[in-house]
This record gives C-alpha cells, sequence and structure tokens, in this order.
C-alpha cells in the first residue's frame, strides 16, 4: 500500500493549530498528545471504554481515540488544558474536585473534567443519580466514584448560589 | 497544619489542569517506540522465527528475541516472599523455546513510532508447536499433568503450613461441623494507566529510565545485576502514576528489555503497554479454592478450623515468590481467639498469566472465605450472625495477640486492637437492630433485601526500615525527601503535612522528593499499606529534629527562650515581641552562618508489622427477575490507629471498597479450557463504574493505636477492599436466606442469582417472570 | 493499539462517495471500510481485528445525509444522524417516540456524540437497541450504488451477526419508519450488567388495542437472543382480539423460548439469557400496553 499523509488545521482549545504530514490513521488522541503535545488527554483503553480519553468536540463530549485527527478539522475540539489558563485560575469545577478529593491518579480525572463540565451546561442542577448515570461513561479505578459526585454536586450548588446572588 | 486535619491534596492543581507528566506524556528527541510481540497460546514451543517481512516494514529499527539477549542473563528474582527451590519456575525476559502462558513476551519490535512497531509486529512469523494446555489448578493436579517446570518434580510447587493446637482433635470432638468449598476468581488490580517506561542512555555510560514505581531502588538493584553493570550507572525516575494496586511497579520482563535494547542501540525507547497488552501481561490475582471444615458449638464457640488452600499462581513464581499464598494463611484466622487450626496452603502452576499482589492480597480472599463461613455458622445454628463473631473475638485484654500464623517472615502478633468496639459501632450506625423489620417489609412490596457482614484484621507498615531528610535549604525552602513512592494515593500530601505539623508551617511550602534515585540514595519504596506508618514516622522524626535544631538557630538569634519561639508559615517570632521576626530566609542565612546544618536525616526502623481491622457492612437489594444486585446502604467503620488526613483515608476506603465491589459482582479473568484469555478487553473486563457503586459510609476510627511507632498510625490503603467481597456475598445469601454452602465463588453474577432462585423454586413451581 | 494503515478518502458529496466506492470495489478490487460515527469500527481498528485497504470517511455527507423527515405515515431519517441528535428531536419524540427511548440505552453520552443510526444498523450487533427497534418497527433502509437505489425491508435486512444484506458498492442513506400508529404504546427494555453496557437481553413490544380495549396487535422482538433480532410475535397471536390477564400473557410469553437461540459467555449462559429475555419481554409488553391506554384514538401519539 502506498504511504499516504495529510496535513490539515484544527482548532482546538480556541487556537488554530496546523498538523503537518501525519498519516490519516492517526488517532486524535495521538495527534493532541504527540503532535500538539497537549497530553493532559490520557490513554486508558483505546476502544472507547474507560473515557480517559475524552474531549470536547464542538462542546460535547467525544472519545478521542474514536475519531482519526483527520476527522476533526471544522470542529471545535476542547482539551482538559482549555477548561482552565493554569494551576492558579481552576475553574469552579476543577477547584470543586481539589475541594472534595475527587481525585487521586489523577489520570482519569481529564476525560471526567471535560465530561461534567458538559453536563453541568446541560443540566446545572443535577440530583446525584443523574451525576452518576452521566458519570457512567468514565472509568475511575481510585475514587470510588464518591467524591468526584460529591465535587460535581458541589460546584453545581456553587454556581446556582452564585445564580440566585446574581438575580437579586 | 496538624496532625489528623482533612487538608487538601498539594498533588492537586497540577493533575487538575492537565499538567500531569505520566510517562507516556515524556518523549525526548530521537527516541523509538517499542511493541511487545506477545504469545497467542498459553503453552507451546517456539519452532522458529522469522522477521523478513516485519524488517521490511516503514519505520522498523530492530528486532530482539531470546537469542539477542546475552547468554548468561539471569531470570527476574523474586523480592518478597522468596522460596528457595521455586528458582526453578522465575520467568525470563524473553521466552526462550516455551511459551508458559498467552501473552508471554517472545521478541520486541523497535521502530520509529508505536503505529510502524504494530505494523511490523503483525508481519512477525512465529512458528509455535502448541502443547496441551494446563488452564486450571485442577488440571494442573491430575497424575499425568504435563509438569510445566519439570525441574520442579510437580505443578504444585510449594506447600506451606500452619498449625494451632491439635485441629482434627479438636474437630473430631466439635458439637457441630461445617464443610465448605469456597473459591475467589482470577482477577487483578488494573489502574486506569497502564505501564509504561522511557529508556534513555546517555554519553557517559549512564541510563536514564522513567516510569518504575513503588520500589525504585529495589528494581534499580535488579536491573544493575541484569544488565551486570554498576548500579551506580542506573538513574531510575518516577514520573506521576496513575493507580498501582499492588501490580504496577514491580520488575516485570519490560523492565529489563527497555533499558538493556535502548543501550544496544543507544538511543531513547519508549514502551507504553496498551490495555489488551495489560490485561494479559500484568499481574493477575486472587484466584484460589479453599476446602474448610470449621467445628463449633451450640452457641457458635467456633473450636476448630481445617483449611485446605490451592492459590493458582499462573506459569511462573514472579517477584512476589510466595506472598500472596503466605498472607492468605498468615491472615486467614482474623480476629477470632481459635483454639485450634490447620491450614496447608498449595501454590499451583498453571498456564495463566503469573500473579501477583492485588491491594489487600491473601486477605480479601481470605476474608470472604472466612466471613462466608462464620455466617454459615450463624445461619446453621439460628444465630446473630454479629453476636457470633462477638462470642470468638480476641478480646482487649488478649492483646497483644499472638496468632499462630508466620506472614512476610514475620510472626503474627497483632499490637492492639478493640474488635468489639467497632462491631458494636457498626451495629448502631445501620440500624442492625430494625433491619429484620427492613428485610420484611421489603419482602411484602416484592423485594428481596439482605444485609451482610465482613469482620477483618489487616496488616501494614512492614519495614525493615523507611528513611527522610527533611530540611530548610539555602534560599530558605523546606524540603522532605522520602524513599517512598507516590503511585497516586497521596504520598507527597501526608508527608508535607507530618513535616508541617511539627515545623508549624503550611504543607504547600515543604517540596517532598521522592523516586529519583540520584537524589534519593536509599528507600524501600511503598507497598503493603506501609508509606505512612513507615516513611510517614520517619519524616515526622526528621521534622521533630530539624524543628529542634530551628529552635537552638532562635534561641542563638533571638537571645530567647525556644519555648517563647513560634514557628509560622512566615518564620519565627518571638511570643509577646511583635518586631522581632526572621523569615525562613533569614533563618537559613543565619543557621548557615553559625555553622548549624538544617538537615535531618533519619532512619526509622519498623521491626514488626502493625494490625489494623474493621468491619464491612452491606444492605442490598435483589431483582428476582433479572438477578441485578443494588447495594443500598454500605458501611466500612476502619480502625487505622490515627488518621494523618482523615478526607485522604475516606479516599482510600471508598477507593477501596469499590475495587472489592469489581471482585465480588463483576470482574474476572477468565480462561478456556486452552488457556485462552476470554476477558482481554474492558468489554468483558468489567471495572465498576459510577453506577454501580454507591455512596459509602465510612467510619474512621483510633480506638486502637499501633504500638510500633510514634504516631500510632497503622496503614489505611487496603481495608475498604479486604471486606467487600465477603459483604456482598453475605449480603446477597441473606436477601436469599441461602444456606451457608451457596454463593461460595465470586464473582457473583446475575445469572448465578437466577440460577440459584430456579432451583430454590424447584422446577417450574416458581414464576419465574416477575 | 494503534490501526493498521490504509487509504482514507473523506469525499464531499454522496454522489462523489457512490463513484469512488463503485471504483474501489469493481476496477481496484479493494476491501473498502465505510466509516460513519466510527464507535464500532474504530475499535475493531485499534484492535488490528480489520485491515481494510481502503476507508471511505462519509463524515463530509453529514449536512447531505443527517436529517429528520416526517413524510405522510413514515419518518425518514438521513443515514448520517448522530445518536444524540434523535434523542431529543421534537419530530422523533413525537411520531416515532421508541427510537428516542431506545438511543438513549445505546451507550454514554460521549458514544452518543459520534454514533449514527445508519452505522448502528450497518454494524448490525443483534444486541443493539436500533437495528432492534427497526426490526420491530418495520419500514426500510434506501441503499444507494452510483447506478441507483433499492429500498430493503428492515424485517429481512439482518441476515446473521454482523451482517446485513447490504452490497460492497452500496451506501446506506436513509432510514425510513412507520409512525407511532393510533391506541399504540411502544416500550424498550434492556439489562445490562454495567450501566450504558452492551445490552446481554433486550426486548422491544408493540402494543395497539381495539376500541374495547382488547388486543388488536402485539409485536415483540428479542434483541441478543440470537443471529440477528428475533421477530417473536407470531408466538403471541393467541392473545390477540381478547384482553388477557397478567397470568395469561406470561403462559404466552413462555413459548418464545423456542425461538431464542443466545450465545453464552463468560457474562450469562443462554438459559439465563432467555429466561432475562422472558421477564424484558414482560415488562416491555406491560410499559407498552399502559402507553396504549394512555395513546389517543386517533392520529400520532403526543401529536401536540
Amino acid at each position: 500500500m502506498e504511504y499516504q499523509q495529510v496535513s490539515y488545521q484544527l482548532n482546538v482549545n480556541g487556537r488554530a493549530c496546523s498538523i503537518e504530514n501525519v498519516e490519516p490513521r492517526m488517532t486524535l488522541a495521538d495527534v493532541l498528545r504527540d503532535v500538539l503535545g497537549l497530553t493532559g488527554t490520557h490513554l486508558g483503553c483505546e476502544h472507547g471504554v474507560c473515557g480517559a480519553c475524552t474531549i470536547l468536540l464542538d462542546g460535547r463530549p467525544a472519545r478521542s481515540c474514536l475519531m482519526f485527527g483527520v476527522q476533526s478539522q471544522g470542529h471545535e475540539i476542547t482539551t482538559v488544558e482549555g477548561l482552565a489558563p493554569d494551576e492558579e485560575h481552576l475553574s469552579p469545577l476543577q477547584n470543586a474536585f481539589w475541594q472534595e478529593h475527587g481525585l487521586q491518579c489523577g489520570f482519569c480525572t481529564s476525560g471526567i473534567l471535560t465530561t461534567m463540565t458538559w453536563f453541568l451546561q446541560q443540566n446545572p442542577a443535577p440530583t446525584r443519580q443523574e451525576i452518576r448515570e452521566a458519570l457512567s461513561g468514565n472509568l475511575c479505578r481510585c475514587t470510588g466514584y464518591q467524591n468526584i459526585v460529591n465535587a460535581v454536586e458541589s460546584a453545581s450548588q456553587h454556581s446556582q448560589q452564585l445564580h440566585s446572588e446574581a438575580k437579586t | 497544619m496538624a496532625i489528623g486535619e482533612a487538608i487538601k491534596r498539594i498533588e492537586d492543581p497540577r493533575l487538575l489542569v492537565g499538567k500531569g507528566r505520566y510517562v507516556a506524556d515524556l518523549s525526548v528527541p530521537g527516541m523509538l517506540e517499542a511493541c511487545v510481540v506477545r504469545s497467542p497460546y498459553a503453552y507451546a514451543r517456539i519452532q522458529g522465527i522469522d522477521d523478513y517481512a516485519a524488517r521490511a516494514c516503514r519505520g522498523f529499527v530492530a528486532i530482539f528475541s531470546a537469542a539477542d539477549l546475552p547468554p548468561d542473563l539471569p531470570p527476574i528474582p523474586m523480592r518478597l516472599t522468596p522460596a528457595q527451590e521455586l528458582a526453578h519456575a522465575l520467568q525470563w525476559p524473553l521466552a526462550r523455546d516455551t511459551v508458559r502462558y498467552m501473552g508471554e513476551p517472545v521478541a520486541v519490535i523497535v521502530a520509529a513510532t508505536r503505529y510502524a512497531a504494530e505494523d511490523a509486529a503483525e508481519q512477525l512469523l512465529v512458528e509455535y508447536d502448541p502443547l496441551p494446555a494446563v488452564a486450571s489448578v485442577q488440571a494442573a493436579l491430575k497424575q499425568d499433568a504435563p509438569l510445566l517446570h519439570p525441574l520442579l518434580g510437580s505443578n504444585d510447587v510449594h506447600v506451606i503450613e500452619s498449625r494451632k493446637g491439635n485441629a482434627s482433635e479438636a474437630l473430631r470432638h466439635a458439637p457441630q461441623r461445617l464443610s465448605l468449598s469456597l473459591s475467589v476468581q482470577r482477577h487483578a488490580a488494573v489502574p486506569l494507566e497502564t505501564r509504561g517506561l522511557l529508556a534513555v542512555p546517555d554519553e557517559h555510560g549512564r541510563i536514564h529510565v522513567y516510569g518504575p514505581t513503588k520500589v525504585v531502588h529495589f528494581n534499580r538493584s535488579v536491573l544493575a545485576e541484569m544488565l551486570h553493570c554498576d548500579p551506580a550507572l542506573i538513574h531510575f525516575i518516577e514520573t506521576d502514576v496513575g493507580g498501582g494496586f499492588g501490580a504496577r511497579g514491580e520488575f516485570y520482563p519490560e523492565d529489563y528489555l527497555i533499558p538493556f535494547i535502548a543501550r544496544q542501540l543507544d538511543r531513547p525507547v519508549r514502551w507504553i503497554e496498551d490495555r489488551l497488552e495489560h490485561l494479559m501481561a500484568t499481574n493477575h490475582s486472587r484466584e484460589q479454592y479453599h476446602q474448610l471444615t470449621v467445628g463449633f458449638d451450640d452457641n457458635g464457640r467456633l473450636l476448630a478450623l481445617d483449611d485446605e488452600i490451592w492459590v493458582d499462581t499462573g506459569a511462573y513464581i514472579r517477584t512476589h515468590g510466595v506472598t500472596v499464598p503466605d498472607l492468605t494463611q498468615a491472615m486467614l484466622p482474623g480476629p477470632y481467639d481459635w483454639p485450634a487450626f490447620r491450614l496447608l496452603t498449595h501454590v499451583v502452576v498453571t498456564n495463566k498469566t503469573p500473579m501477583g499482589t492485588y491491594r489487600a492480597p491473601g486477605r480479601y480472599e481470605g476474608t470472604f472465605v472466612r466471613e462466608r463461613m462464620v455466617e454459615g455458622v450463624a445461619r446453621a445454628l439460628g444465630l446473630d450472625p454479629t453476636v457470633v463473631r462477638e462470642r470468638n473475638f480476641i478480646t482487649l485484654d488478649q492483646m497483644p495477640y499472638t496468632v499462630g500464623t508466620r506472614g512476610l517472615g514475620e510472626e503474627v502478633v497483632f499490637d492492639s486492637g478493640d474488635y468489639r468496639r467497632a462491631l458494636a459501632r457498626a451495629r448502631q450506625h445501620i440500624q442492625w437492630s430494625e433491619f429484620a423489620g427492613r428485610k420484611s417489609q421489603a419482602r411484602s412490596e416484592g423485594r428481596l433485601r439482605g444485609m451482610g457482614w465482613a469482620f477483618f484484621v489487616e496488616k501494614s507498615g512492614l519495614g525493615p526500615w523507611e528513611d527522610a531528610s527533611v530540611g530548610l535549604d539555602a534560599r530558605g525552602r523546606f524540603y522532605c525527601y522520602s524513599g517512598l513512592a507516590a503511585l497516586g494515593q497521596g504520598t507527597e500530601t501526608i508527608l508535607a503535612q507530618l513535616c508541617s505539623d511539627r515545623l508549624g508551617i503550611a504543607p504547600e511550602q515543604v517540596r517532598v522528593v521522592h523516586g529519583d534515585t540520584d537524589v534519593v540514595p536509599a528507600g524501600n519504596g511503598s507497598f503493603a499499606s506501609r508509606g505512612t506508618a513507615t516513611g510517614g514516622v520517619a519524616a515526622y522524626i526528621a521534622a521533630e529534629a530539624l524543628k529542634q535544631r530551628i529552635l537552638t538557630v532562635a534561641e542563638r538569634y533571638f537571645e530567647a527562650s525556644a519555648a517563647d519561639v513560634r514557628m509560622e508559615p512566615e518564620g519565627l517570632s518571638v511570643i509577646g515581641m511583635t518586631t522581632r521576626r526572621l523569615s525562613w530566609q533569614e533563618v537559613a542565612n543565619f543557621a548557615a552562618s553559625i555553622g548549624i546544618t538544617l538537615d535531618v536525616s533519619e532512619r526509622y526502623n519498623a521491626p514488626h508489622m502493625t494490625y489494623p481491622y474493621g468491619v464491612h457492612a452491606a444492605e442490598v437489594e435483589i431483582d428476582a427477575g433479572t438477578g441485578h444486585v443494588s447495594i443500598a446502604r454500605y458501611l466500612v467503620v476502619y480502625d487505622v490507629g490515627k488518621a494523618v488526613n482523615p478526607l485522604l483515608v475516606k479516599g482510600q476506603i471508598a477507593g477501596g471498597v469499590a475495587q472489592g465491589l469489581g471482585g465480588a459482582l463483576f470482574e474476572e479473568l477468565a480462561y478456556d479450557d486452552n488457556g485462552q484469555l476470554l476477558s482481554g478487553t474492558f468489554i468483558d473486563y468489567l471495572l465498576p463504574g459510577a453506577c454501580e457503586v454507591p455512596d459509602i459510609e465510612a467510619i474512621i476510627t483510633e480506638d486502637a493505636p499501633s504500638r510500633h511507632n510514634p504516631l500510632g498510625v497503622k496503614g489505611a490503603g487496603e481495608g475498604g477492599t479486604t471486606g467487600a467481597g465477603a459483604a456482598i456475598a453475605n449480603a446477597i445469601a441473606d436477601a436469599l436466606d441461602a444456606p451457608p454452602d451457596a454463593f461460595t465463588s465470586l464473582p457473583i453474577r446475575p445469572a448465578i442469582i437466577r440460577r440459584w432462585l430456579r432451583q430454590a423454586a424447584g422446577q417450574g413451581s416458581r414464576d419465574s417472570i416477575e | 493499539m494503534k490501526p493498521p494503515a490504509f487509504a482514507y478518502y473523506a469525499p464531499t458529496n454522496l454522489e462523489e462517495a457512490l463513484r469512488l466506492l463503485h471504483e474501489l470495489v469493481h476496477e481496484q478490487q479493494r476491501d473498502v471500510k465505510l466509516l460513519a460515527g466510527g464507535q464500532s469500527l474504530i475499535p475493531i481498528l485499534n484492535m488490528r481485528l480489520a485491515h481494510p485497504d481502503a476507508i471511505i470517511d462519509l463524515n463530509p455527507l453529514e449536512s447531505q445525509l443527517s436529517y429528520v423527515r416526517r413524510a405522510g405515515q413514515t419518518v425518514c431519517i438521513g443515514a448520517l444522524t448522530r445518536h444524540y441528535m434523535l434523542q431529543d428531536h421534537p419530530e422523533i419524540i413525537r411520531s416515532c417516540p421508541l427510537i428516542a427511548e431506545a438511543v438513549k440505552l445505546i451507550g454514554h453520552a460521549a458514544i452518543l456524540t459520534r454514533g449514527t443510526i445508519g452505522g448502528s444498523i450497518i454494524h448490525a450487533d443483534p444486541a443493539a437497541e436500533l437495528p432492534l427497534v427497526c426490526a420491530l418497527l418495520g419500514g426500510s433502509v434506501t441503499l444507494r450504488t452510483v447506478d441507483g437505489s433499492r429500498a430493503v425491508d428492515t424485517q429481512t435486512f439482518f441476515v446473521s451477526y454482523l451482517t446485513t444484506s447490504i452490497e460492497l458498492d452500496e451506501i446506506l442513506t436513509e432510514v425510513t419508519l412507520p409512525t407511532l400508529p393510533p391506541r399504540t404504546g411502544q416500550a424498550i427494555e434492556e439489562f445490562s450488567l454495567r450501566h450504558g453496557d452492551f445490552a446481554l437481553a433486550a426486548a422491544v413490544a408493540q402494543v395497539t388495542l381495539n376500541a374495547d380495549s382488547t388486543l388488536a396487535d402485539l409485536r415483540l422482538c428479542i434483541g441478543g437472543a440470537g443471529p440477528t433480532p428475533v421477530d417473536c410475535s407470531h408466538v403471541l397471536t393467541s392473545l390477540l382480539n381478547s384482553a388477557p390477564s397478567t397470568e395469561e400473557v406470561k403462559d404466552a410469553l413462555r413459548r418464545i423460548d423456542d425461538e431464542l437461540d443466545p450465545l453464552e459467555d463468560i457474562h450469562a449462559d443462554a438459559a439465563y439469557r432467555k429466561e432475562l429475555a422472558q421477564v424484558l419481554a414482560y415488562r416491555a409488553i406491560d410499559r407498552a400496553w399502559q402507553r396504549a391506554r394512555a395513546a389517543p384514538v386517533n392520529g400520532t401519539a403526543r401529536d401536540d
């Protein structure tokens, strides 16, 4: 088979990025990690089950191991690196994870943060059961999920509180 | 921050923004990537390897098979619990002429990228002559079974025996006896990050290896021996780690192969295990079979136990030696004051992935067996299962209590414990006295509700020693160097918190350094719930000694009594003199000027292990139509002697329960009769998800501080897992009012519950459609 | 776990895609895979269980093939319509609510983002939700070639495990399903070991009532119990034109046992899957029945 390479543009975390001369079979996850150096997106299974590689594709969660990089031209991609500028400026959700001990090894955390960022936009005041269902596509081996649910709940309550304060 | 405060972790902000550095995140210029070619057969002779097509692949760089390794290469040695004769069953990094499990490394291909390496691996032709596989303990023990390691003369390669009193006599005279067969299935740690290594040779003949963890100093010495080089030429650097749980960080074949190949090629080589490899190559655990008879009287007093155990250890003896069988037997007696027992454990080799430890090794299995059995005794007598436990507990005044077994080379002596009190707390918290009412209420509404108990004793704090260096550097910053490893459990926070408790500073002011063999010269690493109870104690002692030195400096500077000096995050001050302050930078400068070194190294020797304990209670509901089990409540009471950071201890408990629950209901590394792994993907190997794990009610108690260390701490890492299999199985059996000989093996899948319901109802008499 | 090399094509309109497919299949004799949402195909590629010479990425055709249109008593769904779009689509909820209900069971949000109805049907996993629903509802799929198109009945489209009657040079472009009839209720029930997993077994039912509340029509399909979705409606005909009791329905459901031939694996044996099928069938019928009773007497349900 002839060797094929492609070049394309991606929009990642609000920035236009040029991907030069890569094979079309390169998954989006590998393009993000190995070409763009955005190693916050992790690979835990590469068959779509664990959710560690979940990014936001036009705002919705998607498995970056189950897409080729070349397919994401024309879409807006958000990775964990796009959720906050740095450690000093965590998003309310990230901060809630810190407060509630919602992570241990941190490996699954990126995919959970992207998924939950989307989820709270969809459902700003979820029940614990709704949080658990929304989390069910992301495996965590350390926490037993409880503190993750606590963190999402706390972030939601915090933003509800801000919301109601803003109204009054 | 004081010991006992639930402070946030210092590790987290970095991890939360995606700046964690796991080994797969590292790359260096000129780096090559490796792919390990593994045996598709459980048992076969290698007839030949044809690499012609592989070499023609784009990006191919090199291939290594056993013939390319040094002829005098030794096999990978045992680290823990070695048994001399088992040297004949050790694994070489690459299979030499025979493969003995599906997934055994046969060759390594190195290429420009992992994609290219996999392309070449697909083109590699390995000719195998398959042999009949020995795929179970039963098959291994048959008279005519092929011998996996002929020099050992049997597939039953090692036997461990423990006796207390005369068990056979006691059993003969016991008023009641119950015989049971119980088993725990093969499952594994399965951290979410797979293993990986990056080996970088430099121009000075050194090799820098990123990715080792857990026991870096030990592993460096093993690698030095296998490479025949000076350990000083090997530099191990621990990266961020995506969970360990016993499996990660042991010395595996790749831990030799990747540095060896990098040296051979004089190029950086990275190998990142993929999930399919992980499930067939990284240590399995847990699989064991128990055949027991327990003798007791009509009041439920346990009189004697005879348990014969067979542990399926897989194809080779790996670094853990016979740790899992050893600990199974050592801790099997549990919290009960047995007058007599005889325990006999067989270590059996089979054509399956070798086994090692997994969180609560031997105790998860042994607790399942013992607590399911005790529940059976209670049911046989119609007694309250908590009362039967209570009647048999080792009492407070029997502590320290010599169990009559040995574990990890020590006599097992429980240092402290108030088991009655822990059980009483649990009963009260879960409203046990009202449970019968809840159960019958649920029954009347067509729901099957059950409660299961499991009491456990854990072990922790394995020595022999751990080091810590705590100091204030020339720039006025504190540091703590430790021989521990961090695998995601919060080691850095705990060490920083212990230092800050002594020094009056904030935890984030302490730079914790670990896992780099160039900077930390020695250490025993993190495993067996030893971190806080050994390295933590060392850091605490070192910080206290540093504090005394700082106070000496302060006395000299302020010309005041040490009692009046305050240590604060900003520096030193003197009570009542607001103008007299010294920043930490100034402290460092002044100390240097008067020749006082603000660096203290301490070695804490831990001659004895320490034994935390607790109880699990699970309340479940079963959908009789589908056999689905939902967990309505789950309680863990865990006495850890002293909780340095309760937030992290609770995190360990909740995470531990989730893993134990996985083993109880979902996870199995199943094999067919040919030794083919049937659950080699995450589609079939089922880690519990957010909807399967309930909120855990965790009660941390400090009733029984350890007698062995100044903090009174006991390890907290494993007890969340230990009792989960037993508690859930007991709860299911209770919900179904099943007899002691039902639900004696894990995992308990819906299909098994439905089968039991079907059989219990008799042919056709029960409506199967709920 | 990196996919093998393949030639990648991303045609920007359907006609071009059909021409390319024709050329690769007939003139170059290449093994071609069509890539839609990729949620089944890419894991297979990552595990190197498939080695296509070429992949034609259909995603650039999304603007052409992602739609939901009502046409008389049918709903036409473009093959590249993503699952998440069907989940909340007003027309789907109004005229084909079973699809919306089934889509939610397919998997987690991230899978619904990419997965498409056409991809799911072509993959033809007998335990999957959308093939099962299509088999129950009837209707057809439209298969296009460079030369023309044909419609194939969804009840005969599924041939065996992961196999349909599509030809190598055809592209599935549209799924056409009947709208919800009057006095009719539908429901899907499935059981998986974990939330969001592949179902061990699934049942879909459609109940239509006569004016006197007796059963006018009862349809039942079982998923995960054979090489294709299993239509069990014919064994339940004795219940029609009556108002069967719970016990009578359960008795009748025992007869589906002979229709089912489930696989065995480490998670469940065949006996359990058959039992599960009966339990789920009853629950699906029960819920469909309740919905039928609440359904409007004429026209499509929930025609608000």
